[in-house]
């Protein structure tokens, strides 16, 4: 029988990396991911989990042996934040490429400086372009679920890519919540030993990270991309199995109370909880407003995301990361340009809320939805920054 | 600027962009990079072999205890003149290649 454990988020995640039963963990410890870490770091030491736990000198160096320990056909995770997570820049780069399934959680944290260890997006946001699969968490189940089905999904011989599972440093890495701990029979129906197709072998030697002249550089983008984009089938798979063992469905977007509505908001991560609160209160008003919940990042799921738009007027659009000199946040962008094509497009603005760790009230959401309201009658698309003093 | 054509579609890059065949290194001769060559002065050469490790191509070849010195294969040798800077006894020297 499946069990319902209070647990600090990080340790549950760390939980979850046990339960996949990971073969390889490098990290560097940095805030907010550190407990996770330290906990895998304590499991492997009570040899509760049989993995070799690399302690590094560095994320660069987490990242690289990471890709090494991958492509020997051991499967691998690891966990940062931040600056950290910017330190493995150069490196993200290759699991896509190399089509590595390594499974990276980012307990994200804004960057630096000035020195912030508190919870935005704006690490992640900074590797959007790396080809990752990337997943959002909205409170602590959804933390150890997409944890363990990041390693299905990264491992799928359809898919063969590297999952980055976002959870919000402090506001999930840190807090203690219920969480559902599956059955270990039912992690293994879930999720097989990883047995990749071609693996660094002395035996059956290949080459992996070979250099690429411009007669072939294209091509292989547009590979990878291809490969990122169809990813998104064996996702929805690997979610639908899940519903069917443990019960909880998933999807790429989620929609909350958006039947009929006028206005829409749209956030990922844990913020959506207080969003859903203040939809509540808001439609109690007889406000015809309604929550969209990104989870599914990248690839980013355009069908499912006009869907559920449809018919929509005004989408007030939230990005807990900022963009400097620019036309809004990331989330804003993706969300424009995806809509640009549309007959009777809605109206799209832009909030930039809760950056460096600053709280997003149930009052921030109403004010945006009024700010919608103002915006579309003035038929002004500019972006703001909530609560910012001037 | 010369027209740049692609190799192959997309679609046949292999998984990775893997090489499944080893040694296929061989292939690409990079000699035509090179703008000068190692010269050796078997007289000098004490058959250290020296050359032979620091050489980043692996561009030498054992010639045997009988013949005692080491040859370069110039389809690879790059030209960049790590052997003659390490080699102990000043037998290598670098020659300009003629255009
Ligand atoms: S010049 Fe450089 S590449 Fe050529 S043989 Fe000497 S070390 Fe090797
Ligand atoms: S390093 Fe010089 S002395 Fe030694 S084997 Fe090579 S050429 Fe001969």
């Amino acid at each position: 029988m499946a069990k319902r454990v209070g647990i600090e988020v990080s340790l549950a995640l760390s939980e979850a990396v046990k339960m996949a039963n990971a073969d390889i963990v490098a990290a560097y410890p940095i805030t907010p991911q550190t407990h996770i870490v330290e906990h895998l770091a304590e499991l492997v030491a009570e040899g509760e989990l049989d993995a070799e736990f690399i302690p590094v000198e560095s994320e660069h160096s987490a990242m690289s042996t990471c890709i090494g320990s991958s492509a020997s056909g051991a499967r691998t995770f690891t966990a940062t934040s931040a600056q950290g997570l910017a330190l493995m820049h150069e490196l993200l780069y290759m699991p896509p490429a190399l089509r590595l399934p390594i499974v990276l959680a980012v307990a994200n944290r804004a960057m630096s400086p000035p020195i912030s260890i508190w919870n935005d997006h704006s690490d992640i946001m900074a590797e959007r372009d790396t080809g990752w699969i990337q997943l959002f968490a909205e409170n602590g189940q959804e933390v150890f679920d997409l944890t363990l089905q990041s390693f299905r999904i990264a491992e799928d011989p359809e898919v063969m890519l590297p999952v980055a599972v976002n959870l919000d440093g402090f506001t999930l890495s840190h807090v203690v919540e219920s969480v559902i701990f599956p059955e270990s029979d039912e992690v293994s129906k879930y999720l097989p030993p990883y047995k990749p197709a071609i693996r660094l072998d002395p035996e059956n030697p290949v080459s992996m990270g070979i250099f690429g002249i411009p007669e072939i550089y294209t091509e292989t983008k547009k590979a990878t991309d291809v490969a990122l984009l169809e990813s998104k089938k064996t996702i929805l798979k690997a979610w639908d199995e899940f519903g069917d063992i443990f019960g909880r469905e998933y999807a790429p977007i989620e929609t909350y109370e958006t039947e009929g509505v006028d206005t829409i908001l749209v956030t990922m991560g844990s913020i959506s909880e207080t969003a859903m609160t203040a939809v509540d209160e808001m439609r109690a008003k007889g406000k015809k407003v309604g929550l969209i919940k990104i989870r599914l990042w990248r690839p980013f799921p355009d069908e499912e995301f006009k869907a559920a738009v449809a018919g929509v007027k005004k989408i007030g659009v939230i990005d807990r990361c900022m963009t400097l000199g620019s036309h809004g946040g990331p989330v804003l962008m993706e969300i424009r340009s995806l809509l640009y094509a549309v007959a009777d497009r809605p109206q799209v603005f832009g909030f930039m809320l809760g950056l460096g760790g600053r709280d997003a009230t149930r009052d921030n959401f109403k004010y945006i939805y009024e700010q919608c309201q103002v915006l579309s009658e003035k038929g002004q698309d500019r972006h703001e920054m909530v609560g910012v003093m001037e | 600027m010369a027209k740049i054509e692609a190799l192959m579609s997309w679609k046949d890059i292999p998984l990775g962009c893997y090489v499944l065949e080893a040694g296929s290194t061989m292939d690409y001769k990079t000699g035509d990079w090179r703008s000068q060559r190692p010269i050796l002065d078997r007289e000098k050469c004490t058959y250290c072999g020296l050359c032979y490790i620091y050489c980043p191509d692996g561009a030498y070849k054992d010639m045997g205890s009988e013949e005692k010195y080491y040859l370069v294969d110039l389809d690879y040798c790059k030209g960049c003149g790590i052997c003659a800077y390490e080699c102990p006894a000043d037998a290598i020297e670098m020659l300009e290649e003629e255009v």
